[in-house]
């Protein structure tokens, strides 16, 4: 059953580890964008002030949160599109590992290393944007984790449909970037055209969104029981159509 | 049917017994109708050119795919119904896998080991296999035979009654070609039964107790590699240096000799059925002739498959 998982886990992520370009990039380059982000933007980024946008003042922290899970999502779909091209899922699924298995492996791997690229970005953050007493850290933590689950459900979806590894990076970048985009993170759902509006309803990211700024700024989790159950709704169907649909060679 | 050839013993429980198993891709037909028995102890060869259906079977035996149709047993169960119990009992070579390119040698026999209930001792396989100086090397760091062997270790770790073994030795160079061969000798040797596919005819002459031909999906013919030659070439070829004169009308007055033909004092000498050489040594006794040089051609399974299929396998 769970045979193997942690022992899988464990090496998917002593592997990824030893590719340093990979750990660079999903780890190191969030960081960095955000410390040089910080200097440039300067002490404005600490409080709100008119002349910044919404985005990079009061929602800062889900902007860097999403631009960590997306580039996870990416890396997911980017690993899963290189094993299966390689034959290594072909050679891991003739033994006796279950199949959710070998994919619940990378997931892990993923999420621990979102939590670690977080951390960091957090701690490099802090003299530019410090963070009010207030913040509901473990409740942010949780909601971060349960987006960021669904995020990687939709991400297995792309990751079954991509046809080799070389498109699976610009297919999943093509997907989540205009999503984001129409996510009401950068611009109100409400004020978008009608078209937009109902196709952001139909995303995941509008709904993770509305989550992460709620709890972040101190609503109850009652207070988006719609959000949570959007999310779940869409985290039941992406798994169910990828486990219909995955391709392992 | 060519579950029962003239010439193989049938036991009665066999290792593998798959029954007019058939599969297809769309509108391709990869296997038609194939059938046949693996006995224990054997190594038992699929072989036929590339695209043949070779792959595909193993992996409807093996229970990596589901046949359209036909009856398949391993071991006495079902590889679609017992996938995972089968799985504990045999071992598996992919063709073509890979691994992950940064995992290490014996990273990767540990997490094989910790896969099955019962698993040999990792780092005495390693040292089996003659990977004990690599067993901190990167999987992307290995030449292809060394890949190879962490590939039939992964098969072993088990210790598995069955072993699979897909184009075990393509792509190698004839020495690690070699050295594979006396590894899968030695699977035998433990008493496991090994079930191989190439479409080299040479190792398949060499390394299998039963070949099973099979081509365009269809099983042609299942023997020995001796009882297949013997079957459908039956020619034999002496080729000798003689300088009697009277030498040619001499060899052709023996009756399974069907031509002579003379280049110099060269005779080739070509008939049928395996006392030919027989006769033609007796000939060459009888008559006292001088003969500088002698030697004789058999056909392999190379010319049994020309013979059977009307093509070369590499075609």
């Amino acid at each position: 059953m769970l045979r193997g998982l942690w022992k899988l886990t464990w090496l998917e992520i002593k592997i990824f580890m030893r590719e340093p370009l990979g750990v660079i990039g999903t780890v190191g380059l969030p960081v960095f964008i955000f410390v040089v982000f910080g200097r440039v933007l300067g002490s404005p980024l600490r409080r709100a002030s008119p002349g910044v946008p919404r985005v990079l003042s009061a929602d800062l922290p889900i902007l860097a949160s999403f631009v960590i899970t997306t580039s996870t999502v990416l890396s997911l779909i980017a690993i899963i599109a290189i094993y299966r091209e390689g034959g290594i899922l072909r050679r891991l699924r003739a033994t006796p590992l279950r199949p959710y298995t070998i994919l619940t492996a990378h997931v892990l791997a993923k999420l621990l290393f979102t939590a670690v690229t977080l951390a960091a970005t957090l701690l490099a953050g802090r003299s530019y944007y410090s963070l009010d007493a207030g913040v509901p850290l473990v409740s942010f933590a949780l909601a971060l984790l349960f987006t960021t689950v669904c995020l990687l459900s939709l991400g297995f979806l792309i990751a079954s449909i991509v046809p080799t590894a070389r498109f699976a990076q610009p297919i999943g970048t093509l997907f989540l970037y205009p999503m984001l985009g129409v996510s009401g993170l950068f611009v109100p759902v409400a004020s978008l055209p009608p078209v937009l509006q109902a196709v952001a309803h139909a995303l995941p990211l509008t709904y993770a969104v509305s989550l992460l700024r709620g709890i972040w700024h101190g609503d109850g989790w009652s207070a988006h029981i719609g959000d949570v159950a959007a999310l779940t709704v869409m985290f039941l169907l992406f798994t169910a159509v990828s486990a219909k649909v995955f391709r392992w060679e | 049917m060519t579950e029962c050839p003239a010439g193989t013993t049938v036991t009665p429980q066999p290792v593998i017994h798959a029954a007019a198993i058939r599969k297809t891709y769309g509108r391709t037909v990869a296997v038609d109708e194939v059938s046949f028995d693996v006995q224990p102890g054997e190594i038992f060869g699929l072989i036929g050119p590339n695209g043949a259906g070779k792959t595909t079977t193993m992996e409807c035996v093996g229970g990596l795919r589901v046949p359209d149709r036909g009856l398949i047993s391993v071991l006495g169960l079902d590889p679609r119904r017992d996938v995972y119990a089968l799985q504990e009992r045999i071992g598996v070579q992919l063709q073509e896998a890979q691994l992950q390119k940064r995992i290490k040698v014996r990273e990767a026999v540990g997490l094989w080991a910790s896969l099955y209930r019962k698993p040999v001792d990792g780092d005495r396989l390693i040292e089996q296999l003659g990977l004990g100086d690599k067993r901190n090397a990167w999987f992307m760091t290995l030449s292809g035979g060394q890949k190879q062997r962490l590939f039939i270790a992964l098969a072993l770790i088990n210790d598995p009654e069955l072993v699979f073994l897909d184009e075990l030795t393509t792509g190698l160079d004839p020495q690690a070609r070699r050295a594979i061969w006396e590894l899968v000798r030695g699977i035998r040797q433990r008493g496991k039964t090994v079930f191989l596919t190439t479409h080299l005819m040479e190792e398949a002459e060499r390394l299998c107790d039963r070949v099973a031909i099979i081509d365009h999906g269809r099983l042609v013919d299942i023997g020995t590699p001796a009882e297949l030659v013997r079957r459908h070439c039956p020619e034999r070829t002496v080729i000798m240096v003689c300088e009697d004169a009277a030498a040619g009308e001499r060899f052709r007055a023996i009756p399974q000799v069907q031509s002579v033909t003379i280049e110099g004092l060269q005779l080739t000498i070509r008939g049928a059925g395996s006392d030919l050489v027989t006769h033609v040594i007796r000939c060459v006794a009888e008559h006292r002739m001088r003969v500088n040089d002698f030697r004789t051609e058999l056909p392999t399974l190379e010319d049994v498959f020309l013979k059977l299929t009307g093509h070369m396998i590499r075609d």
